[in-house]
């Protein structure tokens, strides 16, 4: 599936995160996010939290049974866990996003790629994905209680007829986007530290490029909403809470 | 399937426990101690979290790092329930239904809406129990302490294109999983209320909880 190319005048924020790095921002309704994965080895980790009651977060289980899916892909919806719809994946060059393969942390991290600190290598010392939204979640008050499976964007996780877990790698490629759009305000933590189920030996997370832009106003038959019933009621739900603005 | 019967007789167990159907259990199991959940009349849905006694704010029951780590996403016999920080909390040592969920998550007023129906809010669900529970006890913890849980006797297979799909249960009556602790844990359970499910034939039923030293 292709993502539309987006006219400069309705961008309004751009911003480049390095591998390994964090970036947070709250996307309000009415606007949209692209994710472009930068070099083709990029793996986007995000959380979703309602900036105006932190208590309200994306919830892997009910959007997953929502939508009897293990991939997240265009025409999907994000939940959170008060039954409304935070983002829609309005658009979507890949056809799988992984969610539920969590993300690494230090022990991880060091088992696979080997120990680099900031002593040797600077700003290249390897980071986890577990530090990296502790870091920026700590900005917004927001610690290990509310550390939650999150999306892993460009990364492919695929299970056999006996449940068994595989990482596919070269999943993704340069170039490479995804487009979500905030049905209600929504506080995005992203991270872009390897995958956990990435094979080493090389610690080389790719970059990710974040477009905010104006998105279109939500049509009656729009793709989210009309591929499955559930995600109408949870837009209904939105709806709902926006009611009174 | 790895089904695997356990040694332990009730007899000589610490303790026994009837959770009638709808209602939540909330308790202690120190290191080494074993745990068994019954499913007393089959098909019923164990919605279950656990803690870190000395640190339930901090360390909780993690599904991904547990599917993860272990490279399958269904839990049985073997199976390593492992902590928000990559710890092993248990260890499942017995099992007699063969496959548990862990992605599935609980039922919750504001879930049941999306699921199945606007109208069907004010209905029971785990969620209100985790939550009663949680703010009737004195461990500090509320709803965001509350993640993904295991649903034992539940079986919800994942396909290789990436579905994920609500099955007819493995379980039957008197079928039980074990598990012994490998750190103080709280042990918080949900004896399923959902009505709307065929998993459990609209029927929600009791479970035990055994417990040996």
């Amino acid at each position: 599936m292709s993502t539309p190319s987006l006219p400069p005048e309705r961008i309004v924020y751009q911003e480049h995160v390095p591998g390994a790095r964090y970036a947070s921002l709250i996307l309000r309704r009415g606007f949209a996010l692209r994710l472009t994965d930068a070099d083709g080895t990029a793996n986007a980790a995000v959380l979703l939290y309602n900036p105006h009651n932190l208590l309200e977060r994306y919830n892997a289980p009910d959007t997953l049974k929502g939508q009897h899916t293990a991939r997240l892909t265009a025409g999907h919806m994000l939940y959170s866990d008060m039954g409304r719809v935070m983002l829609s994946i309005t658009a979507d060059s890949l056809d799988w996003h992984d969610p539920i393969g969590g993300i690494s942390d230090a022990d991880a991290v060091r088992g696979t790629y080997g120990q680099a600190r900031y002593q040797e290598r600077l700003n290249d010392f390897h980071r986890s994905g577990r530090e990296l939204f502790l870091i920026e979640l700590a900005k917004w008050g927001l610690g290990r209680a509310d550390l939650l499976p999150n999306v892993n964007f460009f990364s492919k996780v695929q299970a056999d007829e006996a449940g068994n877990l595989r990482y596919r790698p070269e999943h993704s490629h340069a170039g490479a986007r995804v487009d979500l759009r905030a049905e209600m305000d929504t506080l995005i933590i992203l991270q872009t530290a390897p995958h956990p189920m990435a094979p080493g030996p090389e610690y080389a997370p790719g970059a990710v490029d974040l477009t905010v832009y104006r998105a279109e106003p939500v049509a009656a038959e729009d793709p989210c909403l009309v591929s499955h019933p559930e995600n109408a009621r949870a837009y209904a739900n939105t709806a709902a809470y926006h009611s009174q603005e | 399937m790895n089904l695997v019967e356990s040694p332990l007789d009730p007899c000589d167990a610490l303790s026994r426990v009837t959770v009638p159907a709808g209602e939540p259990w909330l308790g202690e199991l120190r290191r080494g101690q074993t745990l068994r959940i019954v499913d007393l009349e089959g098909n019923q849905a164990a919605d279950t979290l656990f803690y870190n006694l000395d640190n339930p704010r901090g360390e909780r029951y993690s599904a991904v790092d547990t599917v993860r780590e272990q490279g399958n996403a269904y839990l049985s016999t073997g199976s390593c329930l492992r902590s928000t920080a990559g710890r092993p909390m248990l260890t499942i040592t017995a099992d007699t239904c063969g496959r548990h969920d862990t992605l599935g998550g609980a039922c919750a007023a504001e879930s049941n809406q999306v699921r199945y129906a606007l109208d069907k809010k004010p209905m029971h669900n785990c969620r209100d129990n985790f939550l009663i529970a949680l703010a009737e006890s004195d461990y500090g913890l509320g709803k965001r302490d509350i993640g993904p849980n295991i649903n034992f006797f539940m079986n919800v297979p994942l396909t290789p294109e990436g579905g994920l799909s609500f099955q007819d249960g493995l379980s039957g009556p008197g079928k039980y999983v074990e598990m012994r602790a490998e750190m103080d844990v709280l042990v918080l359970l949900s004896n399923c209320p959902q009505l709307n499910n065929p998993c459990s034939d609209y029927n929600p039923t009791p479970l035990e909880m055994i417990v040996w030293k």
